[in-house]
């Protein structure tokens, strides 16, 4: 996907300035551009070690497994038909919980886990079909979709970066934002939900 | 707005102080660990830092090369009537299919418009709500070969488009 976005933002902005004449700010601002990158690096750095920093203590001291067992009565919510024991459950709630602390590297593991357990469940069910989405794997990755991200860490440190003069203000705000797309996304998962069951039973 | 700006200063100290004070209380070697998460940390910055060298370059040559001004000036009609800032479009349209590619986007509006402007504060919110879409999609699907996708689609560009009028309405 990026391997055509970027080739394409360079190529038409290229284009574009040779028809309106900008080529001298192009070549100013691509250099301009890599000088930011680093310098948002080194503030991200910081602001990355502090945050993973606390996460590796969150995670010694049991805070993060005992929100992934928190979360069951909402899995159930979400999931009614998932049965309680299967693996399933666990990758689902690994999966939200870190999407939730904004650990992106416990994130996909786990959720490509899940998206397998959810292909061994249909199998276990005998409603296998070969290349095509079963319900609960549709329901999770639109809930995954609509992110239930608590902390932006990164979007504090950027703001932080550009002088912002309160880089966490947008941390309430944000949080709402995030708690709508996902109550939409639970409103639709269970809309979609009534409508198979209702189709199943006539 | 004030509340919301309290609450807002409050989350990361408290945060932090629950998590050191809960490693304290339950016997974690806190600094041991937290040195640990650090130096993960650091390797992942490393790690984006190429990705994000590459997208605010390209993002940096179509803004200099006057392109999205170009399309804030075709988005005009509609933008204008919803009430969106132009400068917010290409965001949105990037946004579904990269996060880095939009990260990169959201660093050129903090550039040239500010972090505290409304622009600014629309996107700081909007990178925080949804996921991106075709990415997200593409991988956890390939992940078991799956190729219809069913009512996916459907229900992830509702919930971004419920995230993506929130944001508007409360970043301004």
């Amino acid at each position: 996907m990026l391997n055509i976005i970027w080739a394409v933002m360079i190529l038409v902005g290229v284009l574009y300035a040779g028809f309106t004449g900008h080529m001298a700010e192009v070549t100013n601002q691509a250099l301009a551009s890599t000088r930011d990158a680093v310098e948002l690096c080194i503030t991200m750095a910081g602001v990355m070690a502090l945050w993973m920093g606390l996460m590796e203590i969150a995670d010694k001291a049991g805070i993060v497994a005992k929100m992934t067992r928190g979360i069951g009565p909402f899995l159930h919510f979400l999931f009614p038909d998932i049965p309680k024991e299967h693996p399933a459950r666990g990758y689902i709630a690994t999966n939200i919980i870190a999407n939730m602390l904004g650990l992106g590297w416990a994130c996909t593991p786990a959720g490509l886990k899940a998206m397998g357990a959810l292909q061994d469940l249909e199998k276990e069910r005998g409603t296998y079909r070969e290349g095509v989405a079963s319900n609960e794997m549709c329901n999770f990755l639109i809930f995954n979709i609509s992110s239930l991200e608590l902390i932006p860490v990164n979007m504090v440190a950027y703001r932080s970066q550009y002088g912002s003069a309160n880089p966490a203000g947008i941390l309430a705000p944000a949080f709402l934002a995030t708690l709508v797309s996902s109550v939409a996304a639970v409103c639709f998962i269970k809309w979609k939900d009534r409508c198979s069951r209702k189709a199943v039973h006539g | 707005m004030s509340i919301m700006t309290q609450v807002s200063n409050l989350i990361i100290p408290a945060v932090i102080f629950y998590v050191v004070g809960y490693g304290m209380v339950s016997g974690v070697k806190t600094y041991e660990c937290f040195l640990k998460g650090a130096k993960e940390g650091l390797r992942i910055v490393v790690d984006i830092m190429p990705t994000l060298i590459g997208l605010m370059v390209g993002v940096g040559i179509l803004r200099a090369s006057g392109f999205f001004d170009f399309i804030g000036v075709i988005c005009k009609p509609v933008t204008g009537a919803i009430g969106l800032p132009t400068e917010l479009v290409p965001l949105l349209a990037v946004k579904l299919f990269s996060s880095s590619a939009a990260t990169g986007l959201v660093i050129d509006i903090f550039e040239t418009l500010g972090p505290d402007s409304v622009c600014g504060r629309i996107a700081s919110i909007l990178m925080s709500c949804t996921e991106t879409v075709f990415y997200t999609m593409s991988v956890y699907f390939l992940a078991v070969k799956v190729t219809k996708t069913r009512y996916t689609l459907a229900g992830a560009l509702l919930s971004t488009l419920a995230g993506t009028i929130a944001s508007i309405l409360l970043g301004r």
